[in-house]
């Protein structure tokens, strides 16, 4: 390989060259617990993780916190072109166009946005790892094709690539899922790949190969759980751009075309409509995406600085 | 150096074939293929039947990905079914706006996110830093499309202060040389024609701006604090340089080698399409056209524009690698 390669590559590969470098002076004490202690001292972290832990209960219990049915027409006589009734009694955030009751979609929303950031993520990260793993693993013309592959992908900015899976695909929450998680694959791929050929020509994987041990148990027994730690930090990271990259392509008009599923992204694309009359229908959906995607890069960042022995104390 | 940079331009090759096969593959693998891409969603089967003939689509794929691998390289990528004109003509009367639009952000954001990243590491734990931390955060997680609405309905609608749509107001009538609004204003020398373009231009750069001027206030944050910590600035401390002289001429200096590969990547990320700040300003540069043509389901213009942008993309990369190794001689040595 050459010296350098793209700079973009570069910054993944530097991200997987520390993975799981021996900490100093922290002996006995295995990298998974010493990172969960400093995470729990960690102001930053703690305020990431509550925001994220309150999403995800709101999602997990939205059918008994919404108030209202979050597909009722209410209010219907007071929406005239040019009025959209504003918050009242039993209404705390006021009605969309529509008159659905805006507090309960935001909560059921949740659901769905949470639900399409965490599957683009995870897919991406399975199909990216995978990836990762041949490269890493068997090296040598496996790894040329692979990533190759890999790095034509990445040639094409994520949301064009986006935009072209969905056009593809059509236009359901299964094509929205898939046209995030691919834009996903090629960063995992080479994080993972990086930080396996760092961990391939450590001393324990050496010794292990020097004491007869199976190649494939050398590589998912050693080599593979010790690369993991940069993954888990960018899968953080990516589930706040899954979530606003979802709104994106709502916006775009590629979003789920299914209106009985509350989604925020579709709620902001559909609140633009009326900005001028009632503004507050894109600002609550807005503030929830950026609360959420917060959250997840808090708890990422301090994942980072936690599983990074450079910032090791 | 030259060497290394022959060797680039060689490694070129691969990527731009599997990007030509990409979406080869992609438009044949759109429900109707390419005739009804190029015929529009209306074509009756007759018309899809008798464009195949004509264009050899009943020919195998290898000899239909070199024909149009044969016209992609002549930049021949058909016509738009919306408005009947060639794609390539279409790209090169958009992407003056996106170039001069992908200026200004990047001169807000760069003249911005230097200053305030430098000041925050300086300050280092002060209020300053904080709130340029938080600040940078928060213009990742904002959704860019809201901003650009929220500026619009803020300074364009409710105030007026600037326009709110466009490029330059059409009662202008300005004369045209290169589609670039501001540089044909100050080339005819029609002040106000430039003025007015420049206008048009400020809050959409601003939307724009936001993602990598956040991104620029945390990587030179984060490097001028990497840069402080090193030997050679004790070196030069202890040596008994003024303080501004170490400042000057190894922090900054040093400190700028990972801000400028950024400000390489963010460029080639905004040129290859800001479609959601364009769209909401209506813009009229590539942006928009792509927006409109999935709104059009114009697949012979999205093909077009997509592949013609990853190559930008993929140019503006390799210039990024370049003037990476004229920065810093340590990345030539192997």
């Amino acid at each position: 390989m050459t010296a350098m390669g793209d700079v973009k590559r570069r910054r993944i590969d530097e991200l997987a060259a520390r993975a799981g470098a021996v900490p100093e002076g922290e002996g006995g004490v295995s990298l998974t617990r010493s990172a969960f202690r400093r995470l729990r001292r960690d102001p930053v972290a703690i305020i990431g993780a509550v925001i994220v832990i309150t999403f995800l209960v709101v999602a997990a219990f939205a059918p008994f916190l919404a108030p209202r049915d979050p597909l009722a027409q209410t209010l219907l006589s007071e929406i005239r072109p040019g009025n959209i009734p504003g918050a009242r009694e039993g209404f705390p955030l006021g009605v969309d166009n529509l008159g659905r009751d805006i507090l309960s979609r935001l909560i059921w929303g949740s659901r769905q946005s949470l639900m399409i950031g965490v599957v683009s993520t995870v897919l991406g990260v399975v199909v990216g790892m995978a990836f990762g793993v041949l490269a890493g693993a068997f090296g040598g013309w496996v790894d040329t094709v692979v990533m190759r592959f890999i790095d034509i992908v990445l040639s094409i900015p994520s949301l064009l690539m986006a935009i072209s899976i969905s056009v593809l695909l059509g236009q359901n929450q299964y094509a929205l899922m898939i046209a995030i998680a691919v834009t996903q694959v090629p960063i995992f791929a080479r994080l993972l790949r990086g930080s396996m050929l760092a961990q391939r020509n450590s001393d324990y994987a050496l010794a292990a190969q020097a004491l007869g041990v199976k190649k494939s148990r050398i590589v998912f027994g050693h080599v593979l759980p010790n690369s993991l730690s940069p993954v888990i930090v960018q899968a953080t990271l990516s589930l706040a751009t899954a979530i606003i990259e979802a709104a994106a392509l709502s916006f775009l008009g590629l979003g789920d075309p299914d209106l009985a599923r509350p989604e925020w992204g579709a709620m902001l694309a559909n609140a633009q409509a009326f900005l001028s009359i009632r503004p507050e229908l894109a600002v609550y959906p807005a503030l929830c995406i950026i609360v959420v995607a917060l959250g997840f890069t808090l708890l990422g960042e301090s994942l980072r600085e936690a599983l990074d022995p450079k910032f090791r104390r | 150096m030259l060497r290394f940079i022959v060797r680039r331009l060689l490694q070129l090759i691969p990527i731009l074939l599997g990007l030509s096969v990409l979406l080869f593959a992609w438009l044949r693998a759109l429900p109707g293929g390419p005739a009804q891409a190029a015929l529009g969603e209306r074509a009756t089967p007759e018309d899809i039947a008798r464009y195949n003939e004509l264009f050899g689509l009943d020919e195998p794929l290898v000899v239909q990905y070199l024909r149009f691998l044969g016209r992609a390289v002549r930049l021949d990528f058909g016509t738009s079914a919306r408005t009947g004109r060639s794609v390539t003509t279409e790209f090169f009367e958009r992407m003056p706006g996106t170039i001069e639009l992908t200026l200004f952000a990047m001169v807000f954001a760069i003249g911005l996110g230097i200053p305030l990243g430098y000041l925050a590491a300086r300050r280092h734990g002060s209020w300053v830093d904080s709130t340029s931390v938080i600040a940078s955060l928060l213009g990742v997680a904002i959704p860019v499309f809201f901003l650009a609405y929220l500026l619009r309905l803020g300074f364009a609608v409710e105030l007026g202060w600037l326009p709110g749509s466009g490029r330059q107001d059409v009662r202008m009538n300005a004369t045209r040389i290169t589609n670039f609004y501001v540089l044909d204003g100050l080339l005819t020398r029609e002040w106000d024609a430039a003025w007015d373009a420049v206008k048009h231009l400020l809050l959409p750069a601003i939307a724009l701006g936001t993602i990598p001027l956040a991104i620029i206030v945390r990587i030179t944050r984060a490097s001028v604090l990497d840069v402080v910590n090193e030997d050679y600035v004790r070196t030069a401390n202890a040596k008994g340089l003024a303080t501004a002289t170490v400042r000057r001429r190894h922090i900054i200096r040093n400190a700028l080698l990972p801000v400028s590969t950024t400000i390489g990547l963010q460029t080639g990320l905004l040129l290859s399409g800001a479609v959601l700040t364009e769209s909401v300003f209506a813009f009229g540069g590539v942006g928009s056209a792509i927006y409109e043509a999935i709104g059009a389901r114009d697949f012979a213009v999205l093909q077009g524009f997509i592949l013609i942008l990853a190559v930008v993309y993929v140019l503006v990369n390799l210039l990024v690698d370049i003037s990476y190794g004229l920065l810093d001689p340590r990345v030539r040595v192997r």
